[in-house]
């Protein structure tokens, strides 16, 4: 593991990518520093730190696209692969690498509050808060755009659907607007979505037996469900969206608040993401 | 040391390698021989556990390499078709990488490293991008990663493409070197490399094991009886009687020569039989003089040529 680790580091740190992300991060916190912190005075660095978490959108996908992408299409997965290394620890120090690259930009941003100190009172227990929150939001966006690269061979490809993913999570709060919070509109589209996984499983194991009778099974637990409590629905598909809310998580950081769900919930979303990923390694294999 | 049970791949509809089995003894070399796209490759990815095989099983030292991946995948250095490198790093840095992967212990990792780049004499370029070398060199780097840590099996696919004819004889030479300590494993599609390196040639086609000996023994096999080509003066008929006559004659076919008064004539014989001082004497007593005698060896590539087109043949019925 610590070979990976050390060998990705290095690319990152000899290649421009690494100091792009890095660049990126800082010029973005100092532009709205300034803005906030120098011009209107504003004595809460959060607020700085939730402004700004759209950063992401465009340096994760610069930095997590050739992670696995790359090594497919140069074929070194093969050397990674046939060594006496397991998949799970080739992931892992892949990702481990990922933090510490943007670790490095989090470290500055820690003396921001230190510098604002001297000029005023400032709360230092929020302010590092944010910037706990604000790591751990970065953390679990880099774990989805490793994800996406083992997903494609192409960088490009692995850019723009991370990009589009985390674009989307950004936005889910509009998203789920769009959807209607009754009961019944609920109802019919969780039965829509069992219809539709059961088509990806057909398409998956070319068995029509086995899909069908999943779709059976899930439309008439559902429809069941609905006879009993209908309003066991009411906001259902907010709920659901709002697992995707990545940065949605991160409000209660930046109001300050030691969120013991928030850090759960980015833990779990980077341990389900480097989980997914080793498997569709693994599972890249068998094809 | 490694044992090959059964081995199938499937692509879809398409069936890579079909029902592949054979062992592998330590302290060989061993050839995979095979027109392109033969599952040469496929089978070597699957040996080296970086695809998984539809059925079948492959186990290295006893250990099998989907279930103990980690202890199997230990015993072996890897050299894929095109070698696994990373551009952005120097050959030093590459290496130390790779001596990394493989767990070599710190303290033997240096002198180990310095060993195998001088076996491969890539010494000079260590401090070099990879990006930057020729691809001669890259394919040395690849060897040289293959060899590091001395697995006890190591497995070249095609380790002589795009090499110059020079760079190839000292890679065949080191090649035939490793045999001492390791078992070597290498595919090729170059019918010269497998006689001139390999000590056991199995033939692929269309993922079927077609034969599988010695090279030597390949060719008695495929001679099955010796043949010898004459250009003879005289009476065709006397010359057919006389020939016949010699003792492990099997059959004679004998063709006017265009524009000359010689007969075109080729024997075949037992196996194992040298009659050419029969056939001289017997000629000479007759006054039909031999303007020519060639004794045929069939050699590696026409029994290549046979064996992978006889299955064309069975496979187009």
């Amino acid at each position: 593991m610590t070979a990976v680790y050390k060998r990705e580091l290095r690319s990152y740190l000899t290649s421009m990518t690494g100091y792009l992300f890095i660049f990126f991060i800082l010029l973005l916190t100092g532009i709205y520093f300034s803005a906030y912190q120098l011009d209107i005075a504003y004595p809460k660095f959060e607020y700085t730190l939730s402004a700004m978490t759209f950063v992401f959108l465009i340096c994760v996908p610069i930095l997590t696209m050739r992670t696995l992408a790359e090594e497919r299409k140069q074929k070194t997965d093969q050397l990674l692969l046939t060594s006496p290394v397991s998949v799970g620890k080739i992931i892992m120090g892949k990702y481990l690498a990922l933090v510490t690259v943007f670790a490095v930009p989090m470290a500055i941003i820690c003396f921001y509050p230190l510098v604002m100190s001297k000029f005023g009172d400032i709360s230092f227990g929020t302010a590092y808060t944010a910037v706990l929150g604000f790591f751990l939001l970065g953390c679990a966006n880099l774990a989805i755009g490793v994800f996406i690269s083992s997903l494609t061979e192409s960088q490009v490809i692995a850019a723009v659907l991370t990009f589009v993913l985390l674009f989307a999570f950004f936005m889910m709060n509009g998203i789920s607007s769009f959807f209607s919070e009754g009961s019944l509109s609920t109802c019919i589209t969780f039965g829509l979505l069992i219809l539709a996984v059961s088509i990806i499983i057909y398409s998956m194991i070319k068995n029509f037996v086995i899909s069908a009778l999943v779709c059976v099974i899930g439309e008439v637990i559902l429809a069941a469900v609905y006879m009993i409590n209908s309003s066991f629905f009411a906001g259902g598909i907010q709920k659901v969206l709002q697992i995707f809310n990545l940065s949605g998580h991160f409000d209660n950081f930046a109001n300050g608040i030691f969120d013991i769900n928030g850090i759960v919930y980015y833990l779990s979303v980077i341990a389900v993401c480097v989980f997914l990923t080793v498997q569709s390694i693994v599972k890249r294999r068998w094809n | 040391m490694i044992e090959v049970k059964n081995l199938v791949k499937k692509y879809g509809d398409h069936t890579a390698v079909d029902h592949l089995s054979f062992q592998i003894e330590k302290g060989k070399i061993y050839g995979f021989l095979g027109p392109n796209g033969a599952g040469k490759s496929t089978t070597m990815n699957m040996i080296t556990g970086y695809i998984a095989s539809t059925e079948g099983t492959v186990s290295i030292d006893g250990h099998d390499i989907l279930e103990e991946p980690e202890k199997a995948k230990k015993c072996i250095g890897y050299l894929p078709e095109q070698p696994p490198l990373y551009f952005d790093m120097t050959v030093l840095e590459y290496m130390k990488f790779a001596a990394d992967l493989k767990k070599i212990p710190k303290d033997k990792k240096k002198s180990m490293i310095e060993e195998v780049m001088d076996m491969v004499k890539i010494t000079d370029m260590k401090n070099r991008l990879i990006k930057n070398l020729s691809k001669g060199y890259r394919q040395r780097v690849g060897l040289a990663q293959a060899i590091l840590g001395y697995p006890e099996v190591i497995i070249l696919d095609e380790p002589t493409v795009g090499l110059d004819p020079k760079q190839i004889i000292e890679i065949r030479d080191l090649i035939k070197s490793l045999k001492q300590k390791h078992t070597v494993i290498l595919s090729s599609h170059i019918l010269s490399e497998v006689s001139a390196v390999c000590d056991y040639v199995l033939i692929i086609s269309h993922g079927k094991l077609v034969a599988s000996d010695t090279p030597d023994n390949l060719s008695r096999l495929a001679a099955g009886a010796n043949n010898i080509n004459l250009l003879v003066k005289g009476e065709k008929d006397i010359i057919r009687q006389h020939l016949l006559g010699i003792p492990g004659v099997k059959d004679i076919t004998i063709d006017k020569k265009a524009g000359t008064e010689g007969w075109n004539i080729t024997v075949s014989t037992e196996e194992n039989i040298d009659i050419r001082e029969d056939v001289f004497y017997k000629m000479a007593e007759n006054h039909c003089p031999i303007l020519e005698m060639q004794s045929r060896k069939v050699s590696l590539e026409e029994i290549f040529l046979e064996l992978t087109e006889e299955e064309n043949y069975d496979s187009s019925l």
